[in-house]
């Protein structure tokens, strides 16, 4: 007889995860997803288009109408653009991971021996490397078209509170993902969030050229005091209450939706 | 065939006599289908167990409820003695499982799958990517370790997906269909790779529609229909519980055959027919009268060529138990 396995009855097992194997778990994860990745780089497409595509549309298109001129618009559209697609690339994390969790591997996952919540929390440490991806592409192409930014330092803070709003809000996206059945639901009902949250906001136009009642929900709006924030780094190098006032907002979206998505999903899974 | 990496691991085997699985009275709900209706299962550690049945019968759905991935309805059940509701974790340190659809990611490839599949199992990376390799070659996948799994061809699927339960050897491991769709050569190779598993310390657990499969696998079998276990033995107690053995007798001259189907009926007591022009064959309910059987064919002069004992097929066995209710719509599913 060659080698024997130690018997079943003789192992001493832990009933519970530690902290460190769920971080383990998860980092393994979301290397797994930065794998996918790169397997099928097409999923970045959304973070490299969109942003390339809409600086330029909106600058051309709107510049002369609201600003007078393509360059004075940038300092308006730049922050806009960051916070745009900031909203629709964490959309995209939402509806990937409902297609990921009907693959089979999750059923593997399920069986593992490993955190239940690293299939979840994987893909959400992965997608920030989409949503730098988007961030740097919208400041390049803000550079071409003849943005200047105040101070490097603003800029890159600006950049780090796009990344981090972006991870906040995709755990809406990722809740969807989770209670809903298919990812086409998830896209249809995504989309219908993230148009009036990304129109409705101070991203493209000035609020002050609002109706009344359209400010009232423009001023509660996350984005807006995002864009806001985004707006006063860049374009005064100054940190305001729009900074703070986004990071409570993007905070409290966590705080609502990471405890609700992680109960939906450890029910189902 | 499969290397522990922790060598504190390797130790010989005791822990036989201990239930490896021990379910009580499970219960799956579908609906208003009661797909699992009351299922008892106590498989020792150590042995090849079959779940056997047509599709549909509801061995997958005990395989969910035994694996953690399906909370029963009703009843519960053990594995090495821990309670598969409450201590999940534990249950799913000692167990894997290989479903019915291949459950790798197809965007990767095999190499990348089994390392990362490792790696969640605690191992390095290198480790992980060392383990990896050594599956890949045992598995004879090494020339396609590179290639993503949209590439594959089923039966290549179904190795890496048995490789990928494999990186560390479960003491229970539960195979759902392993073989089905495979080629016959295929096969032979599972069940090769499910006779090592066992020699080395591990208990089976498979589900299978193909009775030689139960038959020449399995030490036990139990036969699931329509949610509840119908028999449940060796396949030789399933064979002898329900069909009697046939004798056969062969004569050498086929002018005899008329006369000796006559005697054998008359000394056995029982319906002799012949099947062929020197062939009779009669159910032998009573082995002690074999002896006067012979005796009366030698009075009478007739000789034999050759004289032989049929056990029933697990095949009769399981149209037997399952029924006549849907026998004709069974037999094709199973066949």
């Amino acid at each position: 007889m060659t080698f024997q396995i130690v018997p079943g009855v003789e192992r001493k097992l832990k009933n519970r995860v530690s902290l460190r194997t769920t971080i383990s778990n998860s980092l393994t994860m979301a290397y797994r997803n930065l794998l996918i990745i790169r397997r099928t780089p097409q999923q970045l497409f959304d973070v490299t288009i969109q942003p390339i595509l809409f600086t330029l549309m909106f600058a051309f298109l709107f510049g002369g109408a609201i600003s007078g001129s393509v360059t004075g618009y940038l300092p308006i559209i730049v922050p806009g653009i960051l916070a745009q697609t900031a909203l629709t690339a964490s959309m995209a994390t939402g509806v990937q991971l409902r297609e990921d969790m009907d693959k089979g591997v999750f059923y593997r996952f399920k069986s593992m021996p490993i955190a239940r919540i690293a299939p979840l929390t994987g893909p959400l440490i992965a997608d920030l490397v989409r949503y730098t991806i988007a961030t740097a592409l919208t400041f390049v192409m803000g550079y071409l078209l003849g943005f200047r930014w105040v101070s490097a330092g603003g800029a890159l803070l600006g950049g780090v509170l796009v990344v981090w709003a972006s991870w906040c809000l995709s755990w809406i996206f990722a809740c969807l993902g989770v209670v809903l059945k298919t990812a086409q639901t998830v896209q249809g009902i995504a989309a219908a969030i993230l148009f009036p949250l990304g129109f409705l906001s101070g991203a493209f136009v000035p609020t002050s050229t609002l109706p009344g009642w359209l400010q009232d929900f423009v001023n509660i709006n996350p984005l807006t005091y995002i864009v806001s924030a985004v707006r006063q780094l860049l374009n005064q190098g100054t940190i305001g209450n729009d900074f703070l006032l986004s990071l409570v907002e993007s905070v409290a979206v966590v705080l609502v939706f990471a405890p609700l998505t992680l109960r939906m999903y450890m029910r189902k899974a | 065939m499969v290397q522990q990496i922790e060598p504190e691991l390797i130790i010989s085997g005791a822990g036989k006599g201990v239930l490896a699985v021990d379910a009580r009275g499970l219960v799956k709900v579908f609906g208003d289908n009661r797909a699992v209706d009351g299922v008892d299962l106590s498989i020792p550690t150590g042995c090849i167990y079959a779940l056997l049945g047509p599709n549909g019968a509801g061995k997958t759905t005990i395989i969910n409820m035994l694996t953690t991935l399906l909370k029963p309805d009703g009843g519960s059940s053990k594995i090495f003695g821990h309670d598969v509701a409450r201590e999940t974790h534990v249950v799913r340190q000692l167990i894997s499982v290989t479903g019915q659809s291949a459950a790798v990611d197809e965007r990767l490839s095999a190499t990348e799958n089994l390392t990362i599949f490792g790696m969640l199992l605690g191992l390095s990376r290198a480790e992980a990517s060392k383990r990896a390799e050594e599956l890949l070659e045992e598995f004879g996948l090494e020339d396609a370790a590179k290639r993503t799994l949209d590439k594959f061809s089923g039966g290549m699927r179904r190795r890496l997906d048995l490789a990928s339960s494999l990186i560390l050897q479960a003491p229970l491991i539960f195979l759902d269909e392993p073989t089905s769709g495979l080629d016959p050569r295929t096969r032979l190779q599972m069940w090769d790779s499910i006779r090592r598993l066992v020699a080395s310390g591990s208990t089976i657990l498979l589900t299978t529609q193909y009775l030689d499969e139960a038959d020449q696998l399995a030490d036990r079998v139990a036969v699931i229909d329509r949610g509840r276990l119908v028999a449940e033995g060796t396949p030789r107690e399933l064979k002898a519980a329900v069909g009697k053995a046939t004798l056969r007798l062969q004569v050498t001259n086929a002018d005899n055959t008329a006369e000796a189907a006559r005697i054998a009926q008359e000394v056995l007591g029982v319906r002799a027919s012949t099947p062929d022009t020197k062939v009779v064959t009669a159910p032998m309910a009573d082995p002690e009268r074999v002896t006067d059987l012979l005796d009366a064919l030698r009075g009478a002069e007739i000789h034999l060529a050759t004289v032989s004992v049929q056990e029933p097929t697990l095949d009769e066995v399981f149209m037997a138990l399952t029924g006549d209710k849907q026998g004709g719509e069974k037999a094709g599913s199973i066949s």
